[in-house]
Order: C-alpha cells, then sequence, then structure tokens
C-alpha cells in the first residue's frame, strides 16, 4: 500500500510541475510523467490489461503533444545533463518492468480467461438491476462507475471545444 | 440546400427526433440507451441545421440552452450516483426495480440513460454549431483570425 501512495505523492508532484514550469516542452514531459506513473500504479493494482492501454495511449498523445510544441519551444540540454537523463530513463525502464512483472505474474494463464465476472453479470443482471437490456444494467449499473468517467471525459472535451471557439469573452490579438 | 433535402428534412426530423427519444427511454428494454439515442437526438438538430440554416435551429435550441441542458445532463447522472451514497454506496440503485420489460423498472436505470441522452444530444449540436460559427481569416501578414459569422446564410456544403 506505501509505494501506492508514493506513486500517488509522485503524479501529484507531476501535475503540479506540469502547471507551473514556464517551459511548455517540459509542462508536456510532466504530464508524460504523470501518465507514466499512473501506468505502473496500474500494475501495481494488478491490472496489466488497463496498464497497457494507459501506457498505449500516454505514448500517442505524448507523441502528438510533443510533435505540436516541438516547433515552438526548442530548450536543448547536452553534457552532462544528458547522462544523467539516460541514467533516469534507464531506472524507470527498470522501475516499470519490475511492477508489469509483477502486475502480469497474476494474469490467467493463455487461453483460460477467468470470464467469472462476467459470467455473474449474465446470470444475475435481470433479477439485480431489473433492466431487460443486459448492456444496459452493465453500462449503468454494475459499472456505472466507467460511464459517470466517459460523461466526465466527454463533458470536458466539449467544454474545451466550446472554449476555444467562442467570441464573447476572446482577446484578439489586436489587444 | 436543395428543395429535395429540404423537403425531406421538413418530413424527417421530426421522427428522428422522435427516434432518438424512443431510443433513450427504452434503453434499459431495448437494446441502445443514452449515448446511442443522445446522438439521434443532436443529429436532428444537425439536420434541420444542414438544410435549414443556423437560424432556424438556434431558435428551436438556442446555445445557452444547449449549454445549459449539456451541463444539466451530467449533473444529474451525478446527482443520482451521489443520492445512492445516503443509501448506503455510489451508484446504489435506490428505487424499485419493477417489473422487467416495462417501461417503469429497473430502478435508476432509465433515468441516468434520459441524464446522458440529454448531455450527448445537446454536447453534439453545441460543438456543432460552435464549429458551423467559427470563419478562420488568413491575413497576409501570417496571423490568423477566428471570426463568428454573424450573417443567418446556410452553411457551406
Amino acid at each position: 500500500m506505501l509505494e501506492l501512495y508514493v506513486l500517488l505523492g509522485l503524479m501529484i508532484l507531476g501535475a503540479i510541475i506540469a502547471v507551473e514550469t514556464r517551459e511548455l516542452l517540459s509542462s508536456i514531459i510532466s504530464i508524460g510523467a504523470v501518465g507514466f506513473i499512473l501506468c505502473v500504479a496500474f500494475l501495481r493494482l494488478h491490472a496489466p490489461d488497463i496498464a497497457i492501454t494507459q501506457l498505449v495511449v500516454e505514448v500517442a498523445v505524448l507523441i502528438v503533444l510533443i510533435r505540436a510544441t516541438i516547433g515552438r519551444d526548442t530548450a536543448i540540454t547536452s553534457g552532462r545533463g544528458e547522462f544523467r537523463s539516460i541514467a533516469l530513463l534507464t531506472g524507470l525502464v527498470a522501475v516499470i518492468v519490475f511492477f508489469a512483472a509483477m502486475g502480469l505474474r497474476c494474469a490467467p494463464p493463455f487461453g483460460e480467461p477467468l470470464l467469472t465476472v462476467s459470467g455473474t453479470y449474465l446470470e444475475t443482471g435481470l433479477e439485480k438491476t431489473g433492466a431487460a437490456n443486459i448492456v444496459s444494467s452493465v453500462l449503468l449499473d454494475f459499472r456505472a462507475y466507467d460511464t459517470l468517467g466517459e460523461v466526465t471525459v466527454l463533458f470536458a472535451s466539449v467544454a474545451g471545444a466550446l472554449l476555444f471557439l467562442r467570441k464573447k469573452g476572446k482577446k484578439t490579438e489586436n489587444g | 440546400m436543395g428543395e429535395i433535402v429540404r423537403n425531406i428534412v421538413r418530413i424527417f426530423a421530426g421522427f428522428t427526433l422522435l427516434f432518438g427519444v424512443y431510443i433513450v427511454a427504452y434503453g434499459h428494454i431495448t437494446p441502445g440507451g443514452g449515448f446511442a439515442g443522445g446522438v439521434l437526438i443532436g443529429g436532428s438538430f444537425i439536420l434541420l441545421t444542414l438544410a435549414y440554416g443556423k437560424k432556424l435551429a438556434l431558435q428551436k435550441l438556442s446555445r445557452s440552452m444547449s449549454s445549459t441542458l449539456d451541463s444539466l445532463g451530467a449533473l444529474i447522472f451525478l446527482f443520482l450516483a451521489l443520492v445512492g451514497i445516503a443509501g448506503g454506496y455510489f451508484f446504489l440503485n435506490f428505487l424499485p426495480l419493477g417489473k422487467p420489460f416495462h417501461l417503469f423498472s429497473a430502478g435508476i436505470i432509465p433515468l441516468c440513460n434520459i441524464a446522458i441522452g440529454m448531455k450527448v444530444g445537446a454536447s453534439l449540436f453545441a460543438v456543432f454549431i460552435a464549429l458551423a460559427m467559427v470563419r478562420v481569416v488568413k491575413h497576409e501578414d501570417g496571423t490568423t483570425d477566428y471570426l463568428e459569422e454573424t450573417d443567418d446564410t446556410e452553411i457551406k456544403q
């Protein structure tokens, strides 16, 4: 449990650095670090499938964001800083491999999916939720928390789109 | 848009909206649910916008109204989840389950579907209108401005 709190603390630290730093590229790299630490936390919680999704999405988002900002903000490190960052990167990779080995140990053996949870949903879905549509009963009762997350993501993205596309109260380049 | 599109939209926009409402309301009995039905509801307003222009569609559902519905849907869903805490845990199905295969059954699931449908439909229309109203103007000195169209002409294809 302690390592989970350490990981959570690191994530909060990374988020604070991402908000407070002045360089755009450093901010994006901090966001990436937060994502990778979250991936390690998922592995610690024995959820390799979510960890893989998190890792893939994080890498894709990081590539897109770095590609978008690299032209605008070029801070190049060289010399001793380079060696230090390579050592740090190796350490991070070792941490991820360690937790991945830990998380994958409790994955079911290949070819034997443990579908006990979904079987229970199918058997008891109707009597527990009263919904004839089993998909609805999973989405809005058994896994309603996931749906709440999806709604929150949708809400945030729509709010962001409307914020950028608004006219009222927007600063123009002329001031 | 052409006369054929206008006439077809005049007949079908209402039915599209009605079908969206049906998909939302019967989400716990038949396939579908809040997301699918909400997209249909938003789609009916988008159809109106494409065929008759922004002015008519915004008369039916204004921008502030769609923003309000968007936020309200999300808040109702969260509220339903939070009410469950009073009875034990987050997302507790606190309403009576009723008889299966009836419209008033399954506790809070239909209410959640309605909240999500409202949210998805309104937000889809709001984003579509926001995107349709922005015009990108590139100036000669390299700067770009994002202007909002004020005239009520039809959206160009």
